[in-house]
């Protein structure tokens, strides 16, 4: 945080100074181009995020031998749906089951599957999650308004190497008729994660 | 490094604090930010263990105190000053004082280049223990892990070893595995009930039991 006020109606905080710096240094040098960033930045904010993890789950839901090739490969099935990229090349899916939850976290660092679920939010990044996921996961669920009952065996996924991970959530009940794309409009983010059921 | 990024396991951080309907960025800068990163990466061939380590190396009281863009930010700008393709100087013209991560405690030289394996020596239902090695430089064995004895419940991909990637820039293959170990094992009578945590762990750093 800046104590810098000067006159200008909204200076630029600290942080954005050092951004705008680099940025522009860059671009200045040619080692990146303004394109490149627009571009990425317009993928992150528009196309890559929660959204196509829903259908990936609404498939599986609705077709058995898509989530039979989904759990056996994560990466290749998601493929079929068009969806992958950076951080999405060891998808495994892992599936709640009446006796089973599953939840995600990385304690190194925020290791997340972008082509999935887009770019992590900032609880899973902080220090809070990432410490005490793997300590206290029941307790942490139960403040996040997630409870799990003691009978239900927790399976915490802390992603330190290559793997990412997406969790297959239970289909809800009384959805026997919905359409794949009403299924997919039911599925969280946090529901993926496993912060939700 | 037993660094302050090896946030598994401690205590004191308080509630997890959840934003609603939280957007992707929050200001522009961050956006900026992550793109500029993906593109500076590339430019200079920097891997992503290097990266990771430059954020490993930021001063722990600026690590736990800036959000996760800052850290890229940090990050690269570290890793462009050390390869000299901008200077702390060009940064400091635009920006006043820019904080930069610390240099590495481990040279290349230190890291001792071994050869690949493929082959995974491990299956499914072993027993392991990891290694209760302390490196100082880059490593992806959380220490809440480590002396821990677990189970292999998945093989997963033959991919580089992060130290020889990070500090050599060296691509050398080791296979990895999901390894559970009991809740108990980990945080013994602190345990949950019926919680077992998997850890995805390269193969040298298990040994059989």
């Amino acid at each position: 945080m800046s104590d810098e006020h000067g006159h200008h109606p909204e200076p630029l905080s600290d942080v954005e100074r050092r951004a705008r710096a680099l940025e522009e240094l860059l671009i200045d040098k040619g080692i990146v181009s303004s394109e490149f960033i627009d571009q990425v930045v317009e993928a992150y904010a528009q196309d890559i995020g929660p959204m196509n993890g829903a259908k990936v789950v609404a498939r599986a839901w609705i077709d058995p031998e898509y989530k039979e090739r989904l759990l056996a490969d994560g990466s290749a099935a998601i493929a079929e749906l068009g969806f992958g990229g950076p951080e999405g090349d060891h998808i495994v899916a892992v599936e709640n089951t009446p006796d089973v939850h599953n939840v995600v976290v990385c304690t190194l660092c925020s290791c997340y599957p972008w082509p999935v679920l887009g770019l992590p939010p900032n609880w899973y990044k902080s220090p809070p999650y990432r410490s005490r996921m793997v300590r206290e996961p029941r307790a942490v669920l139960a403040e996040m308004g997630c409870d799990v009952p003691d009978s239900v065996e927790i399976r915490v996924w802390d992603s330190s190497a290559e793997v990412r991970y997406l969790v297959l959530p239970a289909r809800p009940p009384g959805t026997d008729g919905a359409s794949e794309d009403e299924l997919a409009g039911t599925v969280t983010r946090d529901a993926m994660i496993g912060v939700a059921r | 490094m037993d660094g302050v990024h090896d946030l598994g396991g401690m205590q004191g951080f308080g509630p997890v604090e959840v934003e609603p309907d939280e957007p992707t960025f929050h200001d522009e800068w961050e956006a900026r930010t992550f793109a500029v990163a993906g593109g500076a990466l590339g430019a200079g061939g920097f891997n992503t263990p290097m990266f990771r380590h430059a954020i490993e190396r930021m001063d722990p009281g600026h690590y736990l105190t800036s959000s996760y863009f800052e850290h890229w930010l940090t990050a690269v700008a570290t890793l462009l000053v050390e390869a000299g393709m901008i200077s702390k100087e060009e940064l400091e013209a635009r920006a006043g004082t820019f904080a930069l991560s610390r240099p590495a405690a481990v040279a290349a030289d230190d890291v001792q280049l071994v050869s690949g394996r493929d082959t995974p020596r491990f299956a499914i239902g072993d027993a392991v223990r990891v290694r209760d090695e302390h490196f100082a430089g880059h490593t992806r064995c959380p220490r809440y892990v480590r002396g821990r004895q677990g189970v292999v419940v998945r093989v997963e991909p033959v991919v580089p070893i992060p130290e020889l990637e990070a500090h050599r820039n060296e691509k050398v293959l080791d296979p990895t595995y999901g390894v559970r170990f009991d809740a108990t094992e980990l945080w013994s009578d602190a345990a949950e009930a019926n919680a077992p945590v998997h850890v995805d762990l390269y193969e040298r750093y298990l040994e059989p039991v």
